[in-house]
């Protein structure tokens, strides 16, 4: 199993390779070191040609810059080499498996960006008069149609432009809710420990208390202990359905229950939506909001960090207080309500942000649907699940699975028991996985598990390459038990950087570049 | 399915491996009265020509601002952008890769950041900034939100001019976090009296400049003003392009600056993904949101850079961050980043030279439209046209003669009692042919 497919003939190399000179450059072979813009460019050089306006009167009174401008222009020839040369010291999916825990790193099509780029899409202004977007509007309603479609939900709020800002806007609707309910007393709110940072700091952000809710002996929340903690104080559950350690809540619907006969409301984060796209339709289930990560689920690349996206699916009770814009289908055909107030928007929590979402996301995430359909994307969910499945069933015998009496869903959780007294961590297991030509695993989250490693190996892998990599991983266990302490320890050793000194950059930040003094006179 | 690599014949080996029967038992946690089995009522897949039929249909039915005269901005400008950039975005290795967690393997965008970071100081003329947000308003907001923790005060004060949307978004998150925003009213001519508002208990004030209206503001007296209650000030700007010529907030004694860097590097789009740009003093680093690319070594003292002071960050400090945001905007930054790095001081200068001419030029030729009034004594690339009779209807029949004229002031903000006013921009992108176009069709018009 350990070998098949691409890469089986490649000898294994016992000892390492030749170290080879020290070059004078720095470089090696096509590892180039890049310097920094502003040790390359120049302030008189640019990359753009821009004529000069025929003179004029100027209209900016006393307030023309005199404050300096020390930024370095690059001619294009250059400026094409720096941004290549630095993108080659990146990983990204298109370079290999890339097994992030909860952050769903699938495939991008191309298709996808092709038509995001569609100067009726990309080229269009968010506030030109209505009459000339409506194609803009018909595809956010089409979006919407889809997203309601998959999760059986009333209403979606488009705007929110990441998951974090999402579980913001379900949050804000719930306090909306219960305001409109006059009981605004209720300043609690429940999320598990295993629950994202972001669930705590969305919560904390608009003044509720989060209480804290204990995962049982097999990794998932008990009822009984979500009863426990209701009461008149509590405003709302906050909770990830499939949760991080990657296990479906099989009691959801009684939580979702319990949470409602105590007149609270059941948030769930979708960020791993991924594992249940037409398996469940999470209405069924009880949920009042949920927000959907776009650029997991549906595939618009994360882009080193974003942008994101992350529309909200309301349920009846909380339909009503959807920010606006909202989208309203009337007979006049399709209308977007800006303002707070307005007829279809009467009782709108607010506004998210300036105009009307990530329109760029909307259009590849509509044409990754239109791609899969309702067949593909079930299929896409039954395959990420069963690649999560098999990678912890080939892993079982060299690492700990904690939890594994479930079946996983989307994920695949490990602890670090297995690493007890060889002195090599969590840590160290994701470094020597960079060597072996890996994206590392997600480390470290869940809290909930003791240096945790979590496996998302998505529907994008072939048999072929989950076996390479499961191959890597185990060779690597072995190592691990069998003592060979260095080639942990001071992985990576063959990234563009060996491992980083983040407690200097925390202690004396270096957050810009500033000009290095003039070096002294080696005369003196 | 041609994204799906599992053969059935994997897929039949795999469940053996893991000693199931069918895939169905590994979703038997699902409860099975809620369970699926029937697909979603959705179309089944379709072929990449198929989708690309359909989307284009849609595309085709809006009318893309290069296509016409186009004077629309608001908020979102329109520039050109060099073949490059998008080119370079969509390498594999930025587009497809997560945020930087595992440095080593991340160099390329951490140094990226790192660059950005410094060009958004520069800009703003500030001491820091951060590796993004999503976009002006969200910036703005959060800005206001870092205001109250370095204060522990909780009432911001707002300029009557700063964008509706940016109000609108201000408000909402102060309204759930119960915090205090006196909002004064619009004063479309400019010279508005922020300062007899400022008191003992606002944390900041934020003044947009230029303003909503195009009107370039004198930040100086604010800021003195501010300081002296012990309150911070926010500059918000949504042109970024415009920082070329005036002079930068950090000049002016801003305490943050929350801005759009849509103009520089990205598309329309619609209204996003944009990229909020993000800046403040040294001193009040450890308040700032979102995150920090930072310059250290690695073990064999080559420098290299990390995500740093992430102790600030809900990942770790969860209900006790500065700030609940996750993913910002780093593809958007990193276009912001290439465009600049293609201007450079020279470029970008006289890319806010063609823009401010553009805009002269087309004021001159408004202003002389009997019954257009221009209101503005400064701006740069966007003025306000008052006409007889309702904007709205005007910026409608002059789409009808395929002009995009500008944002009527009423669709921002309805409520205002300004409904006679146009909000018209010209970037470098319009030619002297469509500016004459759009003083023809106004004066038909009118």
């Amino acid at each position: 199993m350990n070998r098949e497919g691409r890469g089986a003939t490649t000898p294994h190399i016992v000892g390492g390779i030749s170290a080879g000179p020290v070059t004078f450059t720095g470089n090696r072979g096509l590892d180039l070191e890049e310097g920094l813009i502003f040790e390359i460019g120049r302030t008189e050089v640019t990359g753009v040609d821009i004529a000069e306006p025929a003179p004029f009167k100027d209209r900016l009174g006393t307030h023309k810059r005199t404050a300096p401008l020390e930024l370095p222009g690059l001619s294009e020839p250059e400026a094409m080499r720096h941004y290549v040369r630095l993108s080659r010291m990146n990983y990204g999916i298109d370079s290999g498996l890339f097994p992030l825990g909860s952050c769903t790193m699938k495939h991008n099509p191309r298709l996808n960006e092709k038509m995001a780029r569609l100067a009726g899409f990309a080229d269009i202004h968010p506030l030109q008069p209505l009459s000339t977007v409506t194609g803009a509007l018909e595809l956010m309603a089409e979006l919407s149609r889809y997203l309601l479609e998959l999760t059986g939900m009333k209403a979606v709020a488009l705007t929110p432009k990441a998951g974090a800002h999402g579980e913001l806007c379900g949050m804000m609707a719930i306090k909306a809710a219960h305001a409109a309910r006059g009981e605004a007393q209720r300043n609690v709110v429940l999320v598990p420990e295993s629950a994202h940072g972001t669930n705590p700091a969305t919560a904390a952000l608009i003044g509720y208390e989060v209480r804290s809710i204990p995962a049982r002996a097999d990794g998932t929340v008990d009822p009984e202990a979500v009863k426990a903690a209701l009461g008149p104080e509590v405003a709302a559950l906050m909770l990830t359905n499939p949760n991080t350690c990657g296990l479906f809540e099989r009691d959801v619907v009684a939580i979702a229950e319990a949470v409602h006969q105590a007149g609270a409301y059941f948030y769930s984060d979708g960020a791993n939506f991924n594992a249940i796209l037409g398996k469940v339709r999470i209405a069924d289930l009880g949920v009042d909001a949920m927000h959907i990560n776009l650029h997991k689920t549906f595939s618009t690349p994360h882009g080193g960090g974003g942008p994101g996206a992350g529309p909200v699916v309301l349920s009846e009770a909380l339909a009503p207080f959807a920010p606006v814009p909202a989208l309203v289908a009337t007979a006049d055909g399709l209308v977007l309500v800006e303002d707070e107030g307005s007829a279809g928007a009467e009782q709108a929590l607010g506004r998210m942000s300036a105009f009307h979402g990530q329109m760029g996301m909307f259009v590849r995430a509509l044409s990754w649907m239109l791609s899969h359909g309702a067949d593909g994307m079930r299929q896409a969910s039954e395959d990420a699940v069963l690649s999560a499945n098999y990678v912890r069933a080939c892993l079982m015998d060299v690492m700990s699975a904690p939890f594994a009496e479930r079946p996983a869903m989307h994920e695949a959780l490990f602890d670090d028991a297995w690493l007890a007294g060889t002195g090599i961590s969590t840590l160290d297991i994701a470094k020597a996985l960079i060597d072996e030509g890996y994206h590392p695993m997600t480390v470290y989250f869940p809290l909930v598990v003791h240096g945790a490693m979590l496996i998302e190996p998505t529907e994008s892998e072939s048999k072929a390459s989950l076996d390479l990599f499961l191959g890597a991983l185990r060779d690597l266990a072995m190592a691990a038990k069998a003592g060979d302490k260095e080639r942990f320890l001071g992985a990576p050793h063959y990234a563009p950087r060996r491992r980083l000194d983040e407690t200097r950059a925390a202690r004396a930040p270096v957050l810009r570049w500033v000009r290095p003094e003039p070096l002294p006179n080696a005369a003196e | 399915m041609r994204y799906l690599p599992l053969t059935p014949d994997d897929r039949a080996e795999m469940l053996a491996r893991i000693g199931v029967n069918s895939v169905d038992d590994l979703f038997a946690d699902i409860p099975a009265a809620q369970r699926e089995h029937e697909l979603p009522r959705l179309a089944l897949h379709k072929s990449e020509m198929e989708v690309e039929r359909a989307l284009a249909r849609l595309a085709a039915k809006n009318v893309p601002a290069g296509s016409v005269p186009f004077f629309v901005g608001a908020g979102a400008y329109r520039h050109h952008v060099p073949a490059s950039v998008d080119h370079l975005i969509q390498r594999s290795e930025f587009l497809t890769s997560y945020t930087p967690y595992q440095p080593e393997i991340a160099q390329g965008t951490l140094q990226y950041l790192f660059e950005f970071q410094t060009q958004v100081a520069e800009l703003t003329g500030m001491e820091v900034a951060n590796a993004s947000m999503y976009d002006g308003s969200t910036a703005a907001a959060e800005a206001v939100l870092m205001a109250h923790r370095v204060t522990k005060r909780r009432k911001a004060l707002l300029a009557g001019n700063l964008h509706p949307h940016y109000r609108a978004t201000i408000e909402t998150v102060s309204r759930y976090a119960a915090d205090d925003v006196v909002a004064l009213a619009p004063v479309p001519t400019g010279g508005e009296d922020i300062i007899a508002a400022i008191d003992a208990g606002c944390s900041c004030v934020v003044v947009q400049s230029p303003d909503v209206f195009g009107n370039i503001v004198d930040l100086k007296p604010i800021a003195e003003a501010a300081h002296k209650a012990g309150a911070l000030l926010i500059a918000v700007f949504t042109e970024a392009v415009s920082l070329g010529l005036i002079e930068p907030p950090g000049a002016q004694g801003a305490d943050i600056v929350a801005g759009e860097g849509q103009s520089i590097g990205n598309a329309l789009n619609f209204g996003g993904p944009y990229v909020g740009l993000f800046a403040t003093r040294q001193k009040f680093v450890r308040q700032m949101p979102g995150r920090l690319a930072g310059e250290t070594v690695d073990a064999e003292g080559r420098r290299g850079f990390v995500l740093t002071l992430s102790t600030r960050e809900q990942h770790i400090r969860r209900e006790k961050a500065t700030s609940n945001i996750c993913t910002n905007s780093g593809l958007c930054a990193l276009a912001f980043t290439i465009h600049m790095s293609l201007l450079g001081k020279t470029g970008l200068i006289r890319l806010a030279r063609a823009n401010h001419a553009a805009a002269c030029d087309l004021a001159d030729r408004l202003a002389a439209v009997p019954g257009a009034e221009v209101l503005n004594d400064t701006f740069f690339n966007e003025f306000t046209l008052r006409v007889p009779g309702k904007a709205a209807d005007v910026v409608e029949k002059l789409a009808a003669r395929g002009i995009l004229g500008g944002v009527p002031y009423s669709r921002l903000a309805p409520k205002a009692g300004l409904d006679d006013l146009i909000l018209v921009a010209a970037t470098e992108t319009t030619t002297e042919d469509d500016r004459a176009a759009y003083a023809a069709a106004l004066k038909e018009v009118l």
